[in-house]
């Protein structure tokens, strides 16, 4: 598997950190436990494509939103998060 | 079906061995059964021959998408161990590990159970500590532990590299005698053929691909690629892919994620190795199997998946802590490398419940050290699923414990299934 940085190129998997699903919206700081439970343990778990959390860790360490297909692992694209997404995101 | 003996090995042997029967009857399925039981594992096929055995209820049908076999029982690393901390495991994997001891004679199969321990190295003297807290906890829970030193670990494993200019050096280790391995195939058709010679069918290429329900919401039996099956009750045991079997009974959201876990085996070779170590400074674990392969693996590939495939960093970093244990194994070949689909439960420790559904019973979570539990879970479920309600033994493994707070992690990893 080899991922696209928005920022360094095509690199290996091995620099990057998986850091989980990225489908779901974290819920307010004054949610309920049952919002936060959910969210802390609740998967939809797909087999196919997924939006997910990845950072370039032994790169450039920016947090990249990754589009994968958990079943054939093909990338489908690559979103880079935070400040700097603007000026060489999509 | 005949009981196998050292009769009728010799009787067999004398003709050709041309007379050995098929172990279990290729079934075909009946409108209905009392227990319907989704997904021919090793779970589920020890799940059905409890049901059978230990609460005489014999209407049975496991229901299987491939082959007896094909899925992670088949797939594993065969390591058998009871050697928890928290008490609602130890409990479970030490009740495991008894059903084990005796598994060979009650099932008349041979699974090939080997207690030829299983040594935990340390590299640090805080390592040696979490170890010795760890051993003290299983003696008082009634389960064997021994801690090792340097000098004992350099002895019991003699290719071990335990020189002090080691990359991490051994400070010695936890051992537990009675851990090993068990044939992996032996226990999927021995379950087989013990639940098939109790009544129950086993129905092979038959995938579940949805539920069916009455006006009031119960599971009523399943359909499948062989048509609808009326159940009184359904079990469900599929491994890696829980949340898409659930997901045919509507439910979306589960605290599980399905990860790759790869694993290796060498070109056979005469006896090398005899017990199992795992390396305590990165993530390995190697045994010698009866055929002379070096079996091993490290630690699931850390994304989300369904491919049974993995991917090279792995190959990588289990080929390098290989070779930091053992130098010597650097001039062996690789034979073969697979991966198999786990399912990782959001705090690393098993589900066996009643529901989620009114008429289903749920059997998950086992990550990817679910086969040393086949026997207890199948134990376990089987009385869940007889009584309606959990025996004492997995009363903590539920579904809303990740809601009550009830966690059992093990690890200390938190809600982060890939790090567990
Ligand atoms: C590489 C590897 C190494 C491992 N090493 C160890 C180890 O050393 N020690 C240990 O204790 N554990 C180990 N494990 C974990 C252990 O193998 C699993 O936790 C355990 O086998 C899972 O239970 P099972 O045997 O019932 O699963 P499986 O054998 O996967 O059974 C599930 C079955 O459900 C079937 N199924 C799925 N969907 C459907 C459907 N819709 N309809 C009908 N059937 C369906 C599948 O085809 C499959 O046969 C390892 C796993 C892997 C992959
Ligand atoms: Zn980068």
């Amino acid at each position: 598997m080899r991922i696209t940085c928005p920022v360094c190129g095509e690199r290996s998997v091995a620099e990057f950190a998986y850091e989980g699903d990225a489908t779901l919206p974290r819920p307010a700081l004054d949610a309920s436990a049952e919002d936060w439970c959910v969210a802390v343990y609740e998967r939809e778990n797909p087999r196919g494509p997924h939006a997910e959390y990845w950072q370039h860790a032994q790169g450039c360490r920016s947090w990249l939103k990754v589009e994968r297909d958990t079943l054939t692992h093909a990338i489908l694209g690559v979103t880079l998060l935070g400040r700097f997404s603007g000026r060489t995101g999509e | 079906m005949a009981e196998y003996s050292v009769f009728s090995l010799i009787a067999n042997a004398l003709t050709g061995n041309r007379s050995w029967k098929p172990a279990w009857r290729a079934a075909t399925p009946k409108p209905r059964y009392d227990v319907i039981i989704v997904g021919g594992g090793g779970h589920g096929l020890a799940t059905a021959y409890y049901l059978a055995k230990e609460h005489g209820i014999t209407d049975v049908a496991v229901l299987e998408k491939g082959y007896v076999g094909g899925g992670n029982v088949g797939r594993n690393t065969t390591i058998v161990r009871s050697n928890y901390l928290l008490p609602a495991n130890s409990h479970f994997y030490e009740w495991s590990m008894k059903l084990w001891e005796g598994l060979s004679h009650d099932l008349n199969y041979n699974v090939m159970f080997s207690q030829r321990g299983v040594l935990n190295l340390a590299h640090s003297p805080a390592q040696m500590d979490a170890y010795a807290r760890r051993g003290n906890a299983m003696r008082l829970a009634g389960i064997d532990a021994e801690l090792m030193t340097r000098e004992d670990v350099a002895r019991f494993v003699p290719d071990l590299d335990v020189s002090p200019d080691a990359r991490f050096p051994v400070h010695g280790g936890l051992l537990q005698p009675r851990g090993g391995t068990a044939r992996h195939d032996a226990v999927a058709w021995g379950f087989a053929r013990g639940a098939d010679r109790r009544g129950v069918d086993i129905i092979e290429n038959c995938e579940v691909i949805g539920f069916l329900r009455d006006g009031t919401g119960r599971i009523t039996g399943v359909e499948t690629t062989r048509g609808e099956i009326g159940a009184g009750k359904v079990g469900v045991a599929v491994a890696g892919s829980t949340s898409q079997v659930l997901s045919l009974a509507g439910i979306q959201h589960l605290p599980i994620e399905s990860h790759v876990l790869q694993a290796f085996v060498s070109e056979p070779l005469k006896p090398l190795l005899d017990t199992v170590v795992t390396f305590g400074a990165g993530h390995l674990y190697i045994s010698q199997s009866d055929k002379g392969g070096l079996v091993f693996g490290g630690d699931i590939d850390g994304y989300n998946s369904y491919a049974q495939r993995g991917n090279l960093p792995i190959v990588e970093d289990v080929a390098s802590l290989l070779l930091t244990m053992f130098p010597s194994y650097g001039r062996l070949r690789l034979l073969r490398s697979w991966g198999g689909i786990m399912d990782m439960s959001m705090d690393g420790s098993p589900i066996i419940t009643t529901g989620p559904l009114p008429g289903m019973y749920l059997n998950s979570g086992w990550c990817y050290g679910g086969f040393k539990a086949t026997p207890a879970s199948g134990w376990c479920f089987a009385w869940t699923i007889a009584r309606d309600a959990p025996h004492d033994l997995n009363a903590a493994f539920t579904l809303d414990r990740f809601h009550s707070g009830a966690v059992i992690d093990e690890r200390g990893a938190g809600p982060v299934p890939w790090h567990h």
